[in-house]
């Protein structure tokens, strides 16, 4: 009798605690590219504290990592994400061609939309024992490249447009001059591999070439999971800055009405709390505060942007990365009289 | 209708037949009728000018080419494979018989890591061959070791239970009558095993040729040399190019549909064979 009293009593304190506290649990999807796992276990758990803190409510942010171009593709065909977070913004541009979000997205937030950005370096064997030190290293005899495919690696879109911008930034640089010496470079590659991952793989495990283009953050993570004894990386004297864009998929927060949410947890990129976060997982954060905090860990690189040389991503996936477009006519086993 | 009236031996022939159909339906056809339709969108123009490209010809070569191989090699030693498995005693026997299956269990990107490794010129087969000048990994003949490895348990699986079925007094039979060995393999025991050994081999070729989670570490994936047809697939999908896409996946189904119809008339005609054979 007593005992059902007290259960009895407890059911009812619970359920009038659940009625009383008026905590909502807010879900939000965020859809991303493949190395920012780590990065972004880090900033959900911070954004969540924080909300909690300003709101009361609960944030779960759910996370899908994949290819960029695979995640924006599951986006595309119904995947309900509230925000995307990808590796260039072609991707995003497609999402927006396909009326999921606003055309303008990229002027929607601070610096293109990208709240971190990373550029593209060369992971060299340990001593770097072929003196590679800059891009037109990369095309002397016996050097070769491990590139992931530009055709299917997001990833490697930036790595030949680093080439790329290199070669027509330099004195006397013209068209034709990048032309001839990105064809050159890719006669260096002896593997296409799809992803970033599986070049690293192929580089790392396999033992195979002299130099790895990779992205800063991920030659960084490279580093620190293989072991600083094995590679080092080198900073070429100018390359591209990569910028990864953030947007909020328009469509699908107006549907579950998240809007107010997912738009507070990107914005919350840009502060200095998540810029540190940023940093400390090897991306270069926009913040001057911050990146002079960093500054060791980040040498100062001259870099060009996508907008400066070839206007936008739309242009530049049109022009090089389209069936028949430059790649095609100038990388590996391209027909050069067609 | 006299159809229903007459009484079968098997009973429930209407629902049975109904719920294959809508199976079929829902899991085979369904999926290549959006496909078909997918596809549709390019025209005929689009599909000539896509079949005309070297690339794609390459690509296709290589697909193919490489499947017919493979399967080829493991039809002749999974034959090889299942006579011993089902004809001798041999301790450990039970355990090459589970093995046989491991290529359907490993997820594919796991063997074709793993087989990269063995092969690469700095894994342990590779290195070895490389001292003779031979590239395994990053070249065709990678490729075309990565579909032997997902296709081989097909033939060996086809053809055990024929084995075992098979009444070795016939065999017995052939010998007191006064046949050589080679003419109890040739002539009683071989018309007997082709058609499962037909079926094996459309299976291998089937699975080779649309394969590519083993296949794409190890190809090296150069455009013109070891770029398979799969991979165009998949770089027409990254520029969100669908109808491009669907159309390479219809070529390919159309060719495999060839193929697969060829080697079933082979069957029947194979059939006609073993049973004509005394």
């Amino acid at each position: 009798m007593k005992k059902k009293t007290i259960l009895f009593l407890l059911a009812l304190l619970t359920l009038f605690a659940a009625g009383n506290a008026s905590a909502k649990n807010i879900t939000l999807l965020n859809v991303s590219y493949d190395p920012t796992r780590e990065l972004y276990q880090d900033l959900n758990r911070s954004f969540a504290a924080q909300w909690k803190a300003q709101h009361g409510d609960n944030v779960v942010i759910r996370m899908s990592h994949g290819g960029s171009g695979t995640q924006a593709r599951s986006v595309a065909d119904g995947l309900p994400a509230d925000v995307v977070t990808l590796a260039l913004a072609y991707d995003i541009d497609a999402l927006a061609d396909r009326g999921l979000l606003a055309r303008n997205w990229q002027q929607r937030l601070p610096d293109n939309a990208s709240p971190y950005t990373s550029t593209i370096v060369f992971l060299v064997r340990k001593g770097n024992p072929k003196h590679i030190k800059d891009w037109p290293d990369l095309i002397k005899p016996g050097v070769q490249v491990i590139t992931p495919n530009p055709k299917t690696s997001g990833g490697a879109r930036w790595n030949f447009l680093a080439a790329w911008g290199y070669a027509l930034k330099q004195p006397g640089g013209s068209e034709a001059k990048a032309r001839a010496f990105v064809h050159a470079l890719f006669q260096h590659v002896p593997v296409l591999d799809t992803g970033a991952r599986g070049a690293t793989n192929t580089f790392v495990q396999r033992g195979m070439g002299d130099v790895l283009l990779a992205w800063e953050n991920e030659a960084f993570l490279a580093q620190r999971e293989l072991g600083k004894d094995r590679f080092d990386i080198v900073v070429p004297s100018m390359t591209i800055l990569a910028e990864p864009p953030v947007a909020v998929v328009d469509a699908n927060v107006a549907k579950d009405g998240n809007r107010a949410v997912a738009e507070a947890y990107l914005k919350f990129l840009y502060t200095p709390q998540a810029q540190d976060i940023e940093a400390r997982h090897f991306y270069r954060p926009r913040l001057a505060a911050v990146a002079q905090k960093y500054a060791t860990q980040f040498p100062a690189v001259k870099t060009f942007t996508i907008a400066q040389l070839f206007g936008d991503w739309r242009k530049a996936q049109a022009k090089f990365f389209a069936d028949g477009g430059v790649f095609d006519q100038i990388g590996p086993g391209s027909q050069p009289d067609r | 209708m006299a159809l229903s009236k007459r009484r079968r031996v098997l009973p429930g022939f209407g629902l049975s037949v109904g719920y294959t159909l809508a199976f079929l339906g829902l899991i085979v056809l369904l999926p290549l009728a959006a496909l078909a339709w997918k596809a549709s969108g390019i025209g005929v123009a689009g599909l000539l000018h896509l079949l005309a490209a070297p690339r794609t010809q390459a690509a296709l070569k290589l697909s193919f080419g490489g499947a017919l191989a493979a399967s080829l090699i493991n039809a002749l030693f999974g034959l090889l494979v299942a006579w011993v498995l089902v004809r001798y005693r041999f301790p450990g026997r039970r355990l090459l018989d589970a093995l046989v299956d491991l290529p359907f269990a490993l997820p594919t990107a796991v063997a074709g890591i793993a087989l990269t490794a063995l092969y690469a010129p700095n894994g342990w087969l590779g290195h070895a061959f490389d001292a003779f000048g031979v590239r395994i990994a990053y070249t065709q003949l990678g490729v075309g070791i990565a579909m032997v490895f997902v296709g081989f348990p097909f033939v060996v699986r086809t053809l055990q239970p024929v084995l075992e079925s098979m009444d070795r007094d016939v065999e017995e039979a052939a010998e007191s009558l006064g046949a050589r060995r080679s003419q109890t393999f040739t002539r009683v025991i071989l018309p007997v095993l082709v058609p499962a050994l037909l079926t094996g081999f459309a299976l291998a070729l089937a699975r080779a040729v649309g394969e590519y989670g083993s296949v794409i570490f190890i190809a090296g994936n150069m455009p013109m040399r070891t770029e398979i047809a799969p991979l165009l697939i998949v770089q027409k999908l990254e520029q969100f190019d669908y109808a491009g896409a669907a159309v390479l996946g219809v070529v390919m189904l159309g060719f495999s549909f060839v193929m697969l119809v060829a080697l079933s008339l082979l069957q029947r005609w194979s059939r006609r064979w073993a049973e004509a054979s005394p």
